[in-house]
């Protein structure tokens, strides 16, 4: 591989450690009563934002309780995201071409993954709700979308990617980009 | 003002009603509606729903007691700040946390008179952090907190009476001042009041403000002759470190004043170096008077109110102060005292005067280093007219009043018998224009008119009277202000609107340096409250002492407990309420059938106690008072009162 493949991979792995440290995705709460907008953001091992404010206003509809301490995947993915830092960096000292096309697709893969977890998540708390409810609407179900926009009762819930998810994207894009640079300069055999 | 209106009105404008119609040129009643407005006026205070205003400004409720906060140039009310009336509305002056600020050494009063809205300064200029106001009637000077626009500390005066030249500042606010407006015995004894000239005097009180917390204490009084101070304001640049005080009655009547502290020609400006006095303080100069005054704090952090009592306070005569207290002659009846943002000219309104007097600040200085005096009085020189005269506003209308600057050379001073504004020029003196006003203005206000820095671009006249104004209301109207605008040559009135109470005075200041501090909640994990709940597992009831508490939680759109009983006929009860949510703008309020009380607001992460002595047996609901949310009418409970000796016992349910 080229040098400056190699940078750039140490690039990629660079912006993997960033979602250490910034927010992955984002989902607004817009409604008359809130123009300053509600907010909830997730992070790799948590959850910010007006969460309690949210809490709050879902026990009208019956929501679960969102408690970031007792969902799984965000004490699962600091860890999946330091393996993908530590294969990145094997895969440039090494200057494997097949150890980076794995490590592209395991990459692919993983945001997939978390992309059907998410919605199987917001699924769970946009169907599972408590049959008391002080606010029932037949028909009505209140998961957000995966990503865009989604009118819920007086809510306009949108839901983004953050810092973290485009860091993603845009390390996944440098590998990209470096694989099929290192394919063409492939002297044919 | 300080003259009861009916009678200032009546005679005043019998008084002057001869002179209106010989001098020429001042009269404003051409047309008595006023002059057509020329088209942009609506453009100018036209607000877009949802847009914020300019300005704030902070009006005094005289009578209301309170302050109203206004945004200008709409003319909105956007909130009547509590200050010495009690306010059954939201519970301040009822709640077991807010009575303490009431307390006097007169007891628990329930109201005041409330002039003299100041706001804190940093280096002479307004800073935003905190608002002063006088109580008139029982002598105190409240602190509010403008990131949460409340009231936050109440200090009595003691040896005063008619706290009415006060609460004015320093340039940096390390003091704020009390000058009495009554003269009286010192520790008040019971003495004839014709020995007014013997046991009467005048107390000059500075009342230090700390840096940090706002807290005041009464640093020390300035014991004078028994005239009557009526305003007053801080030097500043070249004059920082003085105090001017106007008085009337140097004649020193104790009866028919209107005619008795009428007869000289001239009444004073005291120009006092409270710096040097304040050093000399320091250094235990006077003595320790006996006093007891109230000295009320609400503590932001248990957000509950005490009283502490002060049981001395430092007095130093006037008469040992040698070359630090003047007497300056001032053409009668003195109002404003009022000091250009150079802080080289004083300017004093005299209510009965013919021209508004100048006074230059170095001339002073030098009238004092070559002795032009005239005589003392009780040991304190008066010095000559003249030689502290910058010079006279000819023909400044009648009745001037009160003076504020812009940030272009101009004074604008009200004068309330001819009802109007008389802009002039500070270093010509020459009338440049005037404007009437709707009807005999009091007060007037510039954002920072009084400060090193005006922002000079509207002026709100405070007016007594309004008659035909507004769309009439029976025999009682409302008084008013008017706003104009002064940014060009010539004044133009933009509008007007009815206040709440009347305005004596008003402060303003940009919007920005206020809504930055803002307070949306309170953190409900910084609530230390001793009876504060931080989840609706923490409810619970329990007797104590011979009472009943119940701690209630209140979240959307539930108490917790709802359900009381054991509660025995004649048992005071507390409701000590914890409002859970940390949500801005959710208030939660609580009121329960009967209770001679008032309601309580609690907003979120706050608590607030209500007292109840239910005197029958039987069902008593309560509810939530705030329309909170969607089931906001769901939000209410049961309290069952049993006779004293019923076998109930004492239980809280809810939140199943």
């Amino acid at each position: 591989m080229k040098k400056s493949s190699i940078a750039i991979i140490f690039v990629a792995v660079a912006m993997l450690v960033g979602i250490y440290f910034v927010p992955i995705w984002e989902i607004v709460l817009d409604a008359p009563q809130y123009p300053e907008s509600l907010m909830m953001e997730i992070h790799i091992n948590g959850m910010s934002g007006d969460l309690q404010t949210i809490n709050g206003l879902n026990h009208y509809i019956g929501m679960k309780v969102i408690e970031p301490e007792s969902i799984t995947e965000l004490k699962l993915m600091p860890y999946i995201l330091a393996f993908l830092i530590l294969f990145g960096i094997v895969t440039a000292l090494l200057k494997s071409k097949k150890l980076l096309y794995a490590w592209f697709i395991i990459l692919l893969l993983t945001g997939i993954a978390g992309a059907v977890d998410f919605y199987l998540w917001e699924y769970d708390y946009g169907h599972n709700i408590d049959p008391n409810a002080i606010i029932k609407v037949p028909g009505m179900n209140y998961q957000p979308p995966l990503i865009g926009s989604k009118q819920l009762l007086n809510f306009t819930a949108q839901s983004l990617p953050d810092i973290g998810a485009y860091l993603a994207f845009a390390a996944g894009a440098l590998l990209l980009f470096v694989i099929i640079r290192e394919r063409k300069s492939t002297p044919k055999i | 003002m300080k003259a009861p209106r009916s009678v200032t009105n009546c005679l005043m404008l019998i008084v002057f009603a001869a002179l209106l119609a010989t001098v020429s040129g001042c009269s404003s009643k051409k047309d008595s509606k006023g002059p057509a407005l020329s088209g942009d006026e609506a453009s100018r205070v036209y607000v877009e729903p949802g847009k914020y205003d300019e300005f704030y400004f902070f009006i005094s409720g005289g009578f209301s007691g309170q302050v109203s906060s206004y945004g200008i140039p709409s003319g909105r009310l956007l909130r009547v700040i509590p200050v010495f009336s009690v306010n059954p509305e939201n519970g301040w002056g009822y709640t077991e946390e807010t009575k303490p600020m009431l307390m006097t050494s007169y007891g628990f009063i329930p109201w005041d008179d409330s002039h003299h809205a100041e706001l804190s300064q940093t280096e002479g200029v307004p800073d935003g952090k905190w608002l002063f106001i006088n109580g008139n009637n029982t002598p105190r000077i409240a602190r509010i907190d403008l990131a949460t626009f409340r009231t936050v500390e109440i200090i009595e005066i003691p040896n005063s009476a008619g706290n009415h030249s006060s609460p004015f500042t320093t340039p940096n606010s390390d003091y704020v001042v009390a000058g009495t407006r009554f003269s009286l015995p010192i520790e008040n004894k019971d003495v004839p009041i014709s020995t007014y000239k013997e046991n009467f005097k005048g107390a000059l009180s500075f009342i230090k403000v700390d840096k940090a917390s706002g807290n005041m204490s009464v640093d020390f009084q300035i014991i004078t002759p028994p005239f009557d101070y009526d305003l007053s304001h801080a030097g500043k640049g070249p004059s920082d470190g003085w105090f001017f005080f106007t008085c009337y009655n140097s004649e020193m009547a104790h009866t028919l004043l209107e005619v008795n502290a009428s007869q000289k020609d001239k009444d004073f400006l005291l120009a006092v170096n409270y710096r040097k006095i304040a050093e000399l303080a320091a250094q235990n100069k006077g003595t320790m008077g006996k006093t007891r005054f109230a000295h009320n704090v609400f503590d932001e952090k248990t957000q509950t109110a005490s009283t502490e009592w002060v049981e001395q306070v430092r007095m130093i005569n006037a008469s040992d102060l040698k070359g630090l207290m003047y007497y300056i002659p001032c053409p009668k009846s003195p109002h404003g005292a009022d000091v250009d943002p150079t802080g080289e000219y004083i300017s004093a309104g005299g209510k009965l005067a013919s021209v508004i007097p100048v006074y230059s600040f170095s001339k002073m200085i030098k009238a004092i280093e070559g002795n032009q005096t005239d005589g003392e009085i009780d040991g304190i020189p008066v010095l000559k007219y003249d030689a502290c005269l910058s010079g006279e506003v000819q023909n400044p209308g009648l009745g001037p009043l009160h003076t504020e600057f812009d940030d272009k050379g101009f004074g604008y001073t009200s004068a309330f018998v001819s009802s109007e504004v008389v802009k002039w020029n500070v270093q010509t003196k020459e009338v440049v224009d005037r404007i009437p006003a709707y009807y005999s203005i009091g007060h007037l206000t510039i954002p920072g008119g009084d400060s090193k820095k005006p922002w000079g671009k509207y002026l709100l006249a405070m007016n007594k009277i309004t008659k035909d104004r507004y769309l009439p209301t029976g025999p009682e109207l409302t008084q008013s202000a008017q706003l104009f605008d002064i940014s060009g040559d010539k004044m133009k009135l933009l509008a007007d609107f009815p206040t709440v109470g009347e305005p004596h005075y008003a402060q303003a200041i940009p919007a920005d340096l206020i809504t930055k501090n803002q307070v949306k909640i309170y953190k409900l994990s910084e609530n230390m409250n001793p009876y504060a709940v931080k989840s609706p597992n923490e409810t619970r009831i329990e007797r104590k002492d011979g009472a009943v508490h119940v701690y209630l939680g209140a979240i959307r759109s539930h108490f917790t407990p709802d359900n009381i009983e054991g509660v025995m006929v004649g048992e005071t009860v507390y409701f000590h309420m914890t409002n859970l949510e940390q949500d801005w703008d959710i208030p939660h309020g609580f009121a329960v059938m009967g209770n001679q009380n008032s309601e309580m607001l609690v907003m979120p992460g706050e608590t607030c106690t209500l007292k109840w002595v239910p005197e029958k047996a039987g069902i008593y609901p309560m509810y939530c008072t705030d329309f909170c949310s969607a089931l906001h009418q769901e939000m209410q409970g049961y309290i069952r009162v049993s006779d004293k000796g019923a076998n109930v016992p004492l239980v809280a349910t809810g939140g199943k």
